[in-house]
């Protein structure tokens, strides 16, 4: 299972920064949104994976056994997905704009302000 | 877009999500829901309405501008983090009545908070949708 | 109940009034400049509580640290709260003229005030995901704040600034994870503790590098800096001078906080990294400048330049080093903000931020040229002004030969010393250019182009900040006594671990 998600969690690292490299500003958007998600699961795998285990508290105890999942990666990655979902609708709406004021969605002729 | 079954359909769907969401408010501290999923649920009741029957008519059933939902329900969750320094006790600090209310369950600040919570992702999903959207309409 | 609950809470009540009042624009302006100076108010506050090395932890929700999220108050995060509501305060007062009713109405003060409340909340969390959080909390309202009005320039700028942040935050989020991974837990006090027991030293240090690029990028530091030169100059002038003077010194903070508390394992390696990026930095910046005729572009290559020498003073890891950055943060942010100002009023008269083109105001406005020369001399490092100080302290600290680093941390002085003559060398040429050389065809500047109204708003907080730098200039021991006795508790975090970890009574 590791490994699965090892080779998954690099595929979408390798996948969003292909697209980040591209030189179109939809797949910028799409390339940030991948990069999101890859970090998402990679916090979910490092996190532990315990397979078939519940986050609970047994009722006589007042500690999670070791056998329990930890619920503090999802409550992570929950906070992310939020936080990327605000970013993501911020990055449409901005390359929406930039697309109306600079009439391209090629990356290399947004250069103006660059310093030379 | 012009659909008779998705004018029909956002008709009955709009109400439905509506209670939905205050449900999925309500259960969410202890079970899965709360404010962020309902708030959702709530903004996407609009945004079905908007898509069948146009924005201007979403804008007028919202009845408010979606801005001052935001600001509403950022003033409301700051209340319900503010009620636990009044009690002197830190920030966000829970308070709790201890007897539980029928069909509501017990009442406390976090739900005022989590309330706070839905308006403002209600607010936040409207402003967004509906500001892409009319600019699509434009076009 | 102490100030750093409502060092957030303030910011975070302004914001909300701003937004609900987005229709009146009596209100925003007074909801805007209010919330800063009530904000600046609570600075002083806290400031008073942590002056006498007292930590002062707040736990959310009253959940025992580490399971809670804490917020903690120690002298280096009250001095950043402190200088951030001070310049917060002055941009809010600059904008009241800078900034056109459109954009207003578009709630440019509640995104001023989220942004602070991202500021702030960066400098008073005592966990790192929380961190994470008032990192996206800053920069999406950074990110509006870049993109309000949506002119072409601003755009362009916009999705460089925006893609390169987001590329830094999601290697932080990675960097939380890998840590909590291996330690099982967020908090950082907990973590400079359980990083030493349950992680290897190798695979500390690797989650250090990511932190590294991580914070790094957002610094500005050697070779991530570039997307800043590309973005700064492009909003309005008041934007400008808040993003100079506040975002990338949180960037530099994080550096700071997390390589005095968690990742000092291996000093030689990290800080020895640490030291040679610093002076990359320093010059790489100060030769990028040197070629610029932009004005705003000009300081924006500055920024990058100065922040080289607090992250030098934070890589000699020395405790004179340390006090010397944290010195250097405060008089750096005064400063940098303060140029960016005047930028904007020199561009306000003479109609450009070309320094080709403009010309002639020391003839016309004497008393900007005065205003200009006090932040531009001490940017400088010309004595008796607040930055020779600081660059004093970081140069003493380098020869000193305390330090792990042996000769390098000499040649890093002298290095120090040359960017310095070089950064000179880029004020004069502001100074040629703008206030001695003659006025060209169609951008003179007459004293009259300014209604009087305007002109106070415009002028007030220049000549406040300028009278903060020359107070940090003829008192530097009161400023410097605080900066060192920062850098005591961040050189032994025992006092900061044991006042989080400490049981609730």
């Amino acid at each position: 299972m590791e490994l699965l998600l090892a080779v998954t969690i690099g595929t979408v690292y390798a996948a969003a920064f292909y697209l980040l490299l591209r030189r179109g500003l939809v797949k910028l958007v799409l390339g940030i949104a991948l990069l999101s998600q890859a970090v998402n699961l990679l916090l979910f795998a490092a996190g532990g994976l315990r397979e078939g285990a519940v986050p609970f508290i047994a009722a006589d105890e007042t500690t999670l056994a070791a056998t329990g999942a930890d619920p503090l990666p999802q409550a992570l990655i929950l906070t992310a997905i939020v936080i990327s979902f605000g970013v993501l609708a911020f990055t449409l709406a901005m390359v929406h704009r930039a697309d109306q004021s600079t009439g391209t969605d090629d990356l290399d002729d947004l250069k103006s302000t660059d310093a030379p | 877009m012009n659909s008779v079954i998705l004018v029909t359909v956002s008709r009955l769907l709009t109400g439905l999500l509506l209670v939905f969401s205050v449900f999925l408010l309500l259960r969410g501290h202890n079970l899965p829901g709360g404010g962020f999923a309902g708030g959702l649920v709530a903004a996407s009741a609009f945004v079905l309405h908007a898509l069948a029957n146009g924005f201007p008519s979403a804008r007028r059933l919202l009845g408010v501008p979606p801005r001052l939902l935001i600001g509403f329900g950022l003033a409301v969750a700051i209340l319900g983090g503010v009620a636990g320094m009044l009690a002197g006790r830190p920030f966000l600090t829970g308070l709790w009545d201890k007897t539980p209310l029928p069909v509501i369950g017990k009442l406390g600040t976090p739900l005022l908070f989590d309330a706070g919570v839905y308006f403002t992702v209600f607010g936040v999903v409207c402003l967004i949708v509906f500001s892409l959207g009319e600019e699509g309409e434009e076009d | 109940m102490n100030a750093v609950t409502f060092a957030i809470l303030t910011p975070l009540v302004a914001a909300t009034l701003c937004m609900l009042t987005l229709r009146s624009g009596v209100a925003q302006r007074l909801f805007g400049v209010g919330g800063m100076a009530v904000l600046l108010l609570v600075a002083v506050r806290l400031m008073s509580e942590v002056a006498d090395g007292s930590v002062l932890v707040v736990r959310f929700g009253d959940w025992p640290a580490p399971f809670g999220i804490v917020l903690v108050g120690d002298l280096l995060s009250g001095i950043m709260v402190l200088v951030s509501a001070i310049i917060g305060l002055a941009v809010a007062v600059y904008s009241l003229a800078d900034i056109d009713a459109r954009r207003e109405r578009f709630g440019y003060y509640t995104f001023l005030h989220f942004m602070m409340l991202g500021v702030c909340g960066s400098f008073l969390t005592g966990d790192i995901f929380n961190m994470f959080v008032w990192f996206e909390v800053m920069l999406i309202s950074s990110f509006v704040l870049m993109s309000l009005g949506g002119e072409r320039p601003q755009m362009e700028g916009a999705v460089k600034y925006v893609t390169l942040n987001l590329i830094s935050s999601s290697l932080f989020l990675a960097a939380c994870g890998i840590l909590y991974g291996q330690t099982g837990t967020l908090n950082m006090a907990d973590l400079a503790v359980r990083s030493r027991e349950y992680m290897r030293p190798e695979l500390l240090t690797m989650t250090a590098m990511l932190f590294l690029v991580a914070f790094g990028l957002k610094a500005a530091m050697f070779p991530l800096f570039f997307w800043l030169p590309a973005s700064y100059h492009t909003p309005p002038v008041a934007v400008s001078a808040v993003f100079a003077g506040l975002l990338t010194k949180v960037g530099v903070y994080a550096l700071i906080r997390t390589f005095t508390l968690i990742f000092t394992n291996d000093v030689v390696f990290t800080h020895g990294l640490l030291l040679g990026l610093a002076g990359a930095t320093m010059i790489a910046g100060v030769l990028g400048a040197m070629i610029q005729f932009d004005f705003r572009r000009l300081l924006s290559f500055h920024i990058v330049s100065q922040i080289g020498y607090m992250v030098l003073g934070l890589a000699l890891f020395t405790p004179l080093a340390v006090a010397a950055t944290v010195f250097y943060i405060f008089h750096h942010i005064v400063v940098k903000a303060n140029l960016f100002l005047i930028s904007g009023i020199t561009a306000r008269y003479g109609g450009t931020f070309d320094l080709k083109k403009l010309g002639g105001f020391y003839a016309a406005l004497p008393l900007l040229a005065l205003l200009f020369f006090i932040p531009a001399m001490s940017l400088g490092g010309i004595p008796p002004l607040s930055g020779f100080f600081a660059k004093f302290g970081i140069v003493k600290a380098g020869l000193a030969g305390d330090t792990v680093f042996g000769g390098w941390a000499v040649v890093l002085a002298v290095v120090a010393l040359a960017v310095g003559l070089l950064t000179l060398f880029s004020m004069t040429k502001i100074w040629a250019e703008v206030f001695w050389k003659a006025p060209t065809e169609g951008h003179v500047p007459h004293g009259g182009a300014i209604p009087a109204g305007e002109k106070f708003l415009l002028f007030a907080p220049v000549a406040a900040l300028a009278a903060l730098t020359l107070a940090i200039s003829f008192f530097p021991q009161y400023f410097f006594d605080f900066a060192a006795r920062a850098a005591e508790q961040l050189l032994h975090p025992e006092t900061y671990i044991k006042a989080v970890l400490e049981p609730v009574p």
